[in-house]
């Protein structure tokens, strides 16, 4: 039986780093590409030694596809391509190679400017990396070489999140990345087709919530903004230039909208900037409302944010600030708080992970003062307040996609190894299908069924439909072909009997029997034959029983009934030797009839 | 497999392909030459227009023709509701379409016409700049054709005097025919069917086929069709261009090898080069603004209006002129502008870097924050006429001059020599676009821009192609010196209202074999490389995919199926005796010869190619007998 393997090298019953390779029909894929943020040392990237201890990783891999531009899904692609030295073909979406090289950007800073790491990848690095990006978009069936074939769909995780199907041969599998099935503020619902793959790969990071929880966060965030500045205090917001800052943007907008505030909302010139550039660009992978109003009015085009001035940070009153960088590790968001942090009216709020080291962690771990190189002292008495919007599928969302794609098996990764276990249970049981969850270097090895592609003769086809319509209706009677099954060339066709003649170039020899049945029975011989129909019908159901002119066929089993009308009659029934199981069964059944 | 033509117009073509059992139509084009025919019909009343003298042909005295047509400078014109030619509609009922393929915006401007009050039950798949684009052209058409009122019925006696007429009106081809445009209601639901396809996604059709879009480089989201079966291939190609311009290049791989291609919508202009065109353009504006004089350039809402914006602007700019503001006017210009920037996935390569910085990938963007480029929806829009200066550009519709804002420009222009209008979509005959204006002191220039192939770049992708048949509108087919299409490839030629049969001929349908009952099989060998084995498989039917599984029950031993060449009757007898059936006794016959077994009351017949066996006896005396002739015969 075929197989198909996975092993994950990271997100296997955990969040983080994803990359998981995949194996099937000859073919190795590798589905996603990230890093970890809670790591500095080498554990931060997936181990490619796995694949291969030593020597080029190219010829392993025939393809790495990313779904997203999220860095524990694809922060390690420039490690691997220009550091590993892997340089067959990458894929993801268009949004995604535009978005991806800023973050990785971003993240290089952190890692090699502020904390000083060696051994990483350079900006040149990320530039080459993105070069060698084959964009893919939505639905386009990218054939990556004669067999192997990728599809992606919409996963409205962020802006241009895909899932992948990938096919080779007869097995297919689905990639999900992460993915969201309720549309959000910015982007639309995850959508598949019925495609049926043979294994659904999914993300569980919210495996065991069951309530779409993203709202009521967001009504906790907007409440807590607005009553920090309601009594005079200023909320800072560090975020990353991309992603969730986009989408805390277009919350706050239509609230200041809707509540009608005034007080001012800055983000920090730049970056952010740039960012909603893209997402105006890449207008056509957001939600419907978007794309129907951009005419008239493009979301990213926001009227109550205002580009932020450095000689802002000490104005007097409320005010609203995004700032980058998002772990408070350096520039602009942190200079905003060492000013801000002393005053308890203050609010800090954290939409994001922050890596052991920043200041951002410290103040998550609760450090009430924090001290600088420069031995500058800052105490923290500011609130502090951290909040994931992160859009993910929840438990209903993640059922809801099995039950739109029909897998034979589903595999559950990106999520706590507990929550996993739960879900897993409640998909066995209602699918009634298997379900996996493999460690970070477990295999989990999947059977397939075996299905050959074959070239059916039509006239065997047209055949089969004439007898099987002869009869009335029944969609549970068997249709059964006959014919010759020929190999040529390691191509498979399924011919009739005159067609594997033709093409050998043989001339076929038939062999026909015909044994008679005596029989009483006074009158004509077509009355005779109108009776031995019936019986005949009686004992033969679903089979097809024709009479003409005295002449009855039980399918190709012919029966003739000759004789004078007082006389005995004599019944000849003739069959093809191919037909002796139905012939020799008619002729015991005429000769039981008769005595 | 047939093909079925129902346009008479090749650049706005509407096939009918029926394979599989399937009907699929191939585009649906709107001819509009037949609006030519018709008065201007002016956004603002017009006194010219209206002061025309009527006409009626000589020797006629026909009151119901009273008021229907004007004479202009000796050319006669229809005073009514322009109307259109659609698809014929007579030749395949379109309640009976399963699928319409659309291959860019151009060629979809009949859709209302075939999917609406018609019984359409199919699916119609476009790419999604085809949708948007094309609802643009639609609605812009529809907005000026219904807002000039429908107060004046449509003229109708003239048709049936046609034949009194003078030329041209006297040679239009079935006026009868002709219909007015749909309403905005049918539009919008004829364009609510549409479902959005990517470039390369497949689309399964009912089970039977794969109709996969694929880049045709003529316009934004611009596909040619490919139509794939296990083992026919289709592909029609409709408006592509080998040019390098705003769209994503033309994808020739994908049309390679196919059993029939159906070739359409080529260059409308073959005598000009669109690159020559677009320089002189650029030189006649600039003369004409540097004289004092505004230019007027009547075009679709989008397509080549990109490139002219980009090309025009920068030549401006490098002549001085960058203070000459370009207006563009349409209903929906707004969405027009805005949505070409957004389609990053369908343009050029050079465009989608842009959008990587991130840029907008065509330079209108900048020209409108410039304060450069204007655009409104309409003359009498305020924001439009507050701002007005001359000299300027205006680009408006509709490129035929018989409605649209680009009418009433011309009516107020047209004394004017210092002023010029510039055509550039090929769709009309300038001539006959300003027959209706006439005398006309403006200047006209003709630079038309049609960038699909021309005959020489269609010769030379057909060659490359390779089809194993080839079909063409008559239009492109040979015929004295004009230039034509040929090839090496057998041609079908169809013209409006025919149909043809083609030479595709289905032999086999792909279905799965399971492993279960593959293995049941034990091919030998009958011959170098290629083995056989006789099997009985359950057919399973789902969704139109065939499977072979193994049919229920315990798998018996196959038994032969199919024997050849001669028997041997000597051998015959000794397999007979090794069987225990002995005391055969053998004698000729006509054709053979018959083996008598008297003990067990049987006869065989033997023959050359059949062996016929009476057999009265007991049924172990039968298998013996199948035995024995099996193993004088080559069998499987």
């Amino acid at each position: 039986m075929p197989e198909i393997k996975i092993t994950p090298l990271g997100a296997g019953q955990d969040v983080g780093r994803s990359c998981i390779l995949l194996s099937m029909g000859g073919k190795n894929i590798m589905l996603d590409c990230g890093m970890h943020m809670g790591y500095n040392d080498e554990r931060r990237f997936p181990d490619f030694s796995y694949i291969v201890p030593e020597g080029p990783i190219t010829s392993q891999i025939d393809c790495v596809i990313i779904s997203h531009f999220h860095l524990d899904h694809c922060g390690a692609l420039p490690y691997m391509s220009e550091m590993v030295g892997y340089t067959g073909p990458i894929y993801m979406t268009h949004p995604t190679k535009a978005i991806a090289p800023i973050l990785l950007e971003d993240m290089r800073k952190v890692a090699v400017e502020r904390k000083g790491e060696s051994n990483f990848f350079t900006s040149q690095m990320i530039k080459d990396c993105i070069k060698k990006v084959t964009a893919v978009t939505l639905h386009q069936s990218v054939m990556v070489d004669n067999e192997l074939e990728i599809k992606a769909y919409y996963a409205g995780h962020v802006l241009g999140a895909a899932m992948f199907w990938i096919r080779v041969g007869s097995q297919s599998v689905v990639y999900t990345g992460d993915y969201n099935m309720t549309p959000d503020r910015h982007l639309g619902a995850a959508w598949i087709d019925k495609c049926r793959p043979d294994l659904l790969i999914s993300e569980s990071t919210y495996a065991t919530t069951i309530r779409d929880s993203k709202r009521c966060r967001e009504r906790d965030f907007l409440k807590k903004v607005h009553e920090c500045v309601e009594k005079g205090g200023k909320v800072l917001i560090p975020v990353f230039a991309l992603g969730r800052a986009q989408e805390l943007c277009i919350l706050l907008e239509t609230y200041w909208e809707r509540m009608n505030l005034k007080y001012p909302v800055y983000f920090a010139l730049g970056l952010t900037e740039k960012a909603n550039n893209y997402y105006k660009m890449f207008i056509t992978w957001t939600n419907q409302k978007i794309r129907k109003t951009f005419v008239q009015r493009n979301m990213f085009d926001f009227k109550h944010i205002k580009p932020f001035d450095k000689s802002y940070i000490d104005n007097p009153g409320a005010m609203v600030v995004f700032a980058t960088p998002g772990m408070l590790h350096a520039g602009l968001s942190l200079n905003i708080f060492k000013k801000w942090a002393p005053y308890e009216q203050n609010m800090l709020i954290m939409p994001g992970f922050c890596v052991q080291g920043t200041v951002g962690h410290k103040i998550l771990n609760g450090a009430k003062k924090i001290e600088f190189e420069n031995r500058q002292v800052v105490e923290v008495k500011m609130a502090v307040e951290y909040m994931s919007f992160s859009a993910h599928a929840d438990a209903k969302g993640i059922m809801q996609l099995i039950q739109y794609c029909e897998p034979k098996n589903v595999l559950l990764v990106h999520g706590e190894a507990q929550k996993m276990e739960f879900l897993k249970d409640k998909i066995e049981k209602e699918f009634k299908i298997s379900c996996y969850m493999p460690a970070n270097g477990e295999t989990a090895i999947i059977n397939t069924p075996t299905k050959i592609p074959i070239d059916v003769s039509l006239r065997l086809l047209k055949a089969e439909a004439v007898r099987y319509n002869a009869q009335p209706p029944d969609p549970k009677r068997r249709r059964v072909v006959h014919g010759v099954l020929c190999v040529k060339d390691n191509r498979l066709s399924f011919l009739d009997i005159d067609e594997i003649c033709d093409e050998i170039g043989i001339n076929r020899h038939v062999i026909r029997f015909t044994s008679t049945v005596r029989f009483d029975d006074p009158g004509s011989a077509v009355k005779t034959a109108e009776k031995l129909k019936t019986l005949l019908a009686e004992k033969l159901q679903g089979w097809s029983i024709t009479i003409s002119d005295g002449n009855i066929s039980v399918e190709s089993v012919l029966i003739k009934v000759e004789g004078d009308d007082d006389n005995t009659k004599s019944i000849y029934v003739s069959w093809t030797n191919q037909d002796e199981d139905l012939g020799s069964y008619i002729l015991g059944l005429l000769q039981s009839m008769v005595q | 497999m047939k093909l079925y033509c129902l346009s008479s117009d090749a650049s706005k073509p509407c096939f009918v392909l029926s394979f599989k059992e399937l009907l699929i139509m191939l585009d649906c084009g709107l001819s509009a030459h037949s609006v030519l025919n018709f008065l201007p019909l002016p956004p603002v009343p017009s006194t010219r227009l209206a002061s025309l003298p009527n006409y009626t042909p000589p020797h006629v005295n026909d009151p119901l023709l009273e008021g229907e047509l004007k004479e202009c400078c000796g050319r006669v014109f229809v005073d009514s509701i322009p109307e259109f030619c659609p698809p014929l509609d007579k030749v395949v009922d379109f309640s009976q379409l399963d699928v319409i393929l659309i291959s860019n915006y151009t060629c979809m401007m009949a859709l209302p016409f075939i999917t609406e009050e018609t019984g359409f039950k199919g699916q119609v798949y476009a790419t999604e700049p085809t949708l948007q684009i094309g609802r643009f052209y639609l609605e812009e058409l529809s907005e000026w054709v219904s807002s000039c009122g429908s107060s004046s019925g449509a003229a109708k006696r003239w048709k049936e005097l046609v034949h009194l007429l003078p030329p041209p009106l006297a040679l239009a081809a079935r006026p009868r025919a002709w219909r007015r445009l749909f309403s905005a209601a049918a539009l919008a639901r004829a364009l609510s069917r549409v479902r959005v396809v990517g470039y390369d996604e497949r689309v399964d059709i009912y089970g039977a086929l794969d109709a996969t879009a694929v880049s045709s480089g003529f316009c934004l989201g611009s596909a040619n069709w490919v139509l794939r079966s296990a083992h026919e291939k289709v592909a029609y190609v409709s408006g592509s261009s080998t040019l390098t311009t705003h769209p994503r290049p033309i994808n020739q791989a994908a049309l390679r090898g196919a059993d029939l291609l159906v070739l359409a919508a080529l260059t409308q202009t073959p005598a000009h080069n669109p690159d020559h065109m677009l320089g002189d353009l650029c030189v006649h504006a600039t003369v004409t603004l540097r004289a004092g004089g505004s230019v007027l350039c009547p075009v679709y809402p989008s397509g080549v209006l990109y490139d002219l914006l980009e090309c025009l602007s920068a030549h401006l700019e490098g002549a001085g002129l960058a203070h000459v503001p370009l207006y563009v006017v349409s209903p929906v210009a707004d969405s027009s502008l805005a949505y070409s920037n957004i389609l990053a996935e369908w343009v050029s390569v050079g465009k989608q870097a842009r959008v990587y910085l991130p840029e907008e990938p065509f330079p209108h963007a900048a020209l409108v924050r410039a304060g450069r480029l204007k655009h409104a929806r309409s003359l009498h829009d305020d924001a439009f006429s507050a701002d007005f200066r001359q000299p300027c550009v205006v680009f408006c519709g509709h490129p035929s001059l018989r409605f649209g804002a680009a009418v009433h420009l011309v009516e107020l222009w047209a004394n004017n020599p210092a002023h010029a209008i510039i055509f550039t979509e090929p769709d009309f005959p300038y001539a006959e676009a300003l027959a209706p204006f006439q005398p006309l002191s403006m200047k006209a220039f003709h630079c038309p821009i049609d960038t699909s192939l021309n005959y020489s770049q269609a010769n030379k992708l057909v060659r490359e192609l390779r089809p194993r048949e080839l079909a063409l509108p008559e239009q492109y087919a040979g015929g004295g010196a004009r230039p034509h299409i040929s090839a090496d490839a057998p041609t079908v030629v169809v013209r409006r209202g025919a149909a043809r049969s083609l030479s595709v001929r289905r032999r086999a349908a792909r279905a799965t074999l399971c492993g279960a009952l593959a293995a049941r099989a034990t091919p030998r060998e009958l011959r170098a490389g290629l083995r056989a084995a006789p099997l009985s498989a359950a057919l399973r039917v789902r969704d139109a995919r065939l499977e072979l599984v193994a049919p229920p029950g315990p798998a018996p031993a196959p038994a032969p199926r199919l024997h050849w060449n001669a028997l041997d009757v000597e051998a015959l007898v000794r397999a007979l005796t090794r069987e225990g059936v002995t005391e055969a006794r053998v004698e000729a016959s006509a054709d053979g010869c018959i083996v008598h077994l008297p003990r067990h009351d049987t006869l065989v017949h033997v023959e050359r190619h059949a062996t016929h066996v009476f057999c009265e006896g007991r049924a172990d005396v039968r298998q013996a007998l199948r035995r024995a002739i099996a193993s004088c015969l080559p069998h499987i």
